[in-house]
C-alpha cells in the first residue's frame, strides 16, 4: 500500500514539476505539498488525470502554526473512488496572503472556506461568498487561532431594560484553570516507566 | 386587465420550524411559491468542539463525539477512536471490535428510524414516528445496558471498548434483532407504496452523478445517485471485512430513492448484528497495555502499580506520537471523518471533523432551486441532516 502511494506520489511530482515541493507517505497516507499560487493547477490535475481521477474534495481545513513565518496550512483532503485512494494537499500561506479559491472547481468547497475564513481568517480569494458561518453574526476575531483564549473575549446576557441579547466583555468569577498535567520529561524517552514521573507537576489544582 | 409586477420576497425559514430538524435558518427567496435562492444560515448550535478538543486529553475528548450528531453518538465516536489507534499504532483485540461494530449498527438503525420517522412526519405521515421510536427504546436500553448511558454512550475507548458486554444481553439483541424486521415491514407498508408519500418524495431533489460527486455527497446519498461507494466495503475498518453484507444502491437521485436507501440500509444492518453476535468470541475487549487503557477495578484495589497507572491515565493522559491522520468512517449520513493532528504530547494539536450533514446541506440551494416550498421540507428531511455534528 505505502509503496504504490510512494509511486502514485512520485507520478503526481513529476506531472507537475512547478507546482508541487515534495510529496511524502506519512501512517500510510500520502501527501502532497503544493505551491499556494498553483493550487488550482494541482487540484485539476488530480481530479482529472487518469492515475489519480480524485473526482471528490472531502475536506479542505485550515491548521495554525503561530511559531511560524506562513503560519497557517490549508489542507485539503480528496478521495478517488476508482482507485479507492486519498490524498491530502497542504499550503501554506500567513494572515494576509489569499489563497485561490477552488470553488471553481469544487462547488462543496464553498463552506469549507467560508468556515476556514471564519475560524482562521485564511482569505481565499475568487470565493464568491465569503462571509462568516458558523459564529455569530457580527463576531469578531478567529477562534481556531492558537492565540484566541478558549474562555473567549465576550460573553451573552439579556438586558431587561433593553429587551433583548447583549455582548459584553467577558467577566470570570474564577480565573480559567488550564489542568496542565503533561510531565516534561516524557516523549524524550519512549521506553521511560511513567511510575517515575508519577508525583511531578500536576500541581495547580488538581485536587 | 392591468398588469401587475411580481417581485420576489424573501422568508426565513426557520428557526424554530419543526421541518427544519434542529436550528436551521434559511433565507428563502421566493418567486411565487418557487424557490429561486436558498441561503442555510448555520451556526446557532455552535459550540467550539474543536477548539474545546484541543485543551483536552485525548479520552476527554471522546464524549465531544456524542454530541455531534446525538442521533447515531456511537459511529462518531468509532471515527474518532479508530484515528487515535492508527496514531498509536494499536488493533483493538477481536472482540472489542465485534462490539464496535455491533453498536455501530445498532447506532446506524437508530440514526435511519430517527431520519425516515420524522422524514415521513415532514411529509405527511404522522404514525412510522410513534412506532419508530418504540424500537429506539429497545435499541437505547441495550446501548444502557452496555455501559449505563442511553444515548451518549462514550463507548468506545481508544484500544478497544470501555467494558464487556454480558451474554444476556448479546443474547436480548439478537431477539430483537429477530423480531425488527417486522417493524420495518410494517413501517414500509405505510410509506413506500403510499399515494401521497410518493406524490411528496419522487423526483424531488433529484441529484445526477455528477452533482453528487461536485457536492461531495457520501453516504445514503450518494448511494441513491447511483455509486456503489461504501467506506465499510472498500476501506473496511475494524472486523467489517470478516462480514458478509450488501450495499443497496440506487438510479434516481431523488428524495423517495433517499428514503429508500436508508430502509434496504436498516436490513443490512440487521444482518451484520446477526453476524457480530454469531461471530464473537469470549475474550478481552480493549488493548492489555495500562499505559493505554486503564487497569481492572480489582487490580486497582492491592496493585500499587495499577493504582499508579489508573491515576496517571485519567490525569496526565496517554501521549499519541507526534503525526497526523484523516480517519473516515461510514457514518450513517455518509462519510464522518477526523483529521487529527498530535504534536507528541497528551492533547491533539488539530483536531477537524468533517460532519457529512455540512456538506449536504450546502447543497440546498442545488437541490431546491425551482422547487415548491413545501419541497424544501422534503429536501431537508431526505438529506437526513442534525445540527450537533452542522455546527460543531
Amino acid at each position: 500500500m505505502d509503496a504504490a502511494l510512494q509511486d502514485l506520489g512520485e507520478i503526481i511530482a513529476i506531472s507537475l514539476p512547478d507546482c508541487v515541493t515534495s510529496t511524502e507517505v506519512v501512517c500510510g497516507e500520502l501527501v502532497v505539498h503544493a505551491n499556494r499560487d498553483s493550487i488550482i493547477k494541482t487540484l485539476t490535475f488530480l481530479r482529472d488525470d487518469a492515475n489519480c481521477h480524485f473526482k471528490q474534495l472531502v475536506d479542505l481545513c485550515g491548521v495554525d502554526y503561530p511559531e511560524r513565518e506562513e503560519r497557517f496550512d490549508v489542507v485539503y483532503h480528496m478521495l478517488s473512488m476508482t482507485h479507492n485512494t486519498r490524498v491530502r494537499i497542504k499550503v501554506r500561506t500567513d494572515e494576509d496572503t489569499p489563497v485561490p479559491s477552488v470553488v471553481e472547481l469544487f462547488s462543496t468547497a464553498g463552506w469549507f472556506e467560508r468556515e476556514t475564513w471564519d475560524m482562521f481568517g485564511v482569505y481565499f480569494s475568487n470565493n464568491p461568498d465569503l462571509r462568516r458561518l458558523l459564529t455569530d453574526y457580527g463576531f469578531e476575531g478567529h477562534p481556531l487561532r492558537k492565540d484566541f483564549p478558549l474562555s473567549g473575549y465576550v460573553e451573552l446576557h439579556y438586558n431587561d431594560e433593553l429587551k433583548r441579547v447583549v455582548y459584553t466583555p467577558i467577566k470570570m468569577t474564577q480565573e480559567y484553570r488550564s489542568f496542565d498535567f503533561l510531565s516534561p520529561w516524557e516523549g524524550v524517552q519512549k521506553e521511560m516507566p511513567v511510575e517515575a514521573v508519577a508525583d511531578d507537576n500536576s500541581d495547580e489544582g488538581a485536587s | 386587465m392591468a398588469q401587475t409586477e411580481i417581485k420576489n420576497y424573501n422568508i426565513n425559514f426557520g428557526p424554530q420550524h419543526p421541518a427544519a430538524h434542529g436550528v436551521l435558518r434559511m433565507v428563502l427567496e421566493m418567486d411565487g411559491e418557487v424557490v429561486d435562492r436558498a441561503d442555510p444560515h448555520i451556526g446557532l448550535l455552535h459550540r467550539g468542539t474543536e477548539k474545546l478538543i484541543e485543551n483536552k486529553i485525548y479520552l476527554q475528548s471522546v464524549p465531544y463525539f456524542d454530541r455531534l450528531d446525538y442521533a447515531s453518538p456511537q459511529n462518531q465516536e468509532h471515527a474518532f477512536v479508530l484515528g487515535i489507534e492508527k496514531l498509536l499504532g494499536i488493533t483493538a483485540p477481536l472482540r472489542g471490535q465485534y462490539i464496535r461494530v455491533l453498536y455501530a449498527e445498532i447506532g446506524r438503525i437508530l440514526n435511519h428510524i430517527m431520519n425516515v420517522t420524522s422524514y415521513a412526519i415532514d411529509v405527511g405521515a404522522m404514525t412510522p414516528m410513534l412506532w419508530g421510536f418504540e424500537e429506539r427504546e429497545h435499541m437505547m436500553e441495550f446501548c444502557e445496558r452496555a455501559c449505563g448511558a442511553r444515548m451518549h454512550m462514550a463507548y468506545f475507548r481508544p484500544g478497544g471498548v470501555a467494558f464487556d458486554i454480558t451474554d444476556e444481553l448479546a443474547d436480548d439483541i439478537g431477539i430483537w434483532a429477530e423480531r425488527f424486521p417486522n417493524f420495518l415491514d410494517d413501517m414500509e407498508t405505510l410509506l413506500t407504496g403510499n399515494r401521497i408519500f410518493k406524490q411528496r418524495t419522487v423526483d424531488i431533489g433529484v441529484v445526477t452523478p455528477e452533482q453528487a460527486l461536485d457536492w461531495g455527497f457520501t453516504g445514503p446519498n450518494l448511494r441513491a445517485s447511483g455509486f456503489a461507494w461504501d467506506l465499510r466495503k472498500s476501506q473496511p475498518y475494524d472486523c467489517y471485512d470478516k462480514i458478509d453484507f450488501d450495499i443497496p444502491v440506487s438510479q434516481m437521485g431523488d428524495c423517495y430513492d433517499r428514503y429508500l436507501i436508508r430502509v434496504a440500509e436498516m436490513r443490512e444492518s440487521i444482518k451484520i448484528i446477526k453476524q457480530c453476535l454469531n461471530q464473537m468470541t469470549h475474550g478481552p475487549v480493549k488493548v492489555e497495555d495500562n499505559k493505554i487503557s486503564p487497569p481492572k477495578r480489582d487490580g486497582m484495589k492491592e496493585n500499587m502499580e495499577s493504582l499508579i497507572h489508573h491515576f496517571k491515565l485519567f490525569s496526565e493522559g496517554f501521549h499519541v506520537p507526534a503525526g497526523e491522520t484523516y480517519t473516515a468512517v461510514e457514518a450513517p449520513k455518509g462519510e464522518f471523518a477526523v483529521y487529527l493532528i498530535s504534536d507528541g504530547t497528551n492533547k491533539p494539536y488539530r483536531c477537524k471533523i468533517r460532519p457529512p450533514g455540512y456538506v449536504h446541506l450546502q447543497a440546498m440551494e442545488m437541490l431546491s432551486k425551482g422547487h415548491m416550498l413545501a419541497d424544501v421540507v422534503a429536501n431537508i428531511g431526505s438529506i437526513d441532516i442534525v445540527f450537533g455534528e452542522i455546527d460543531r
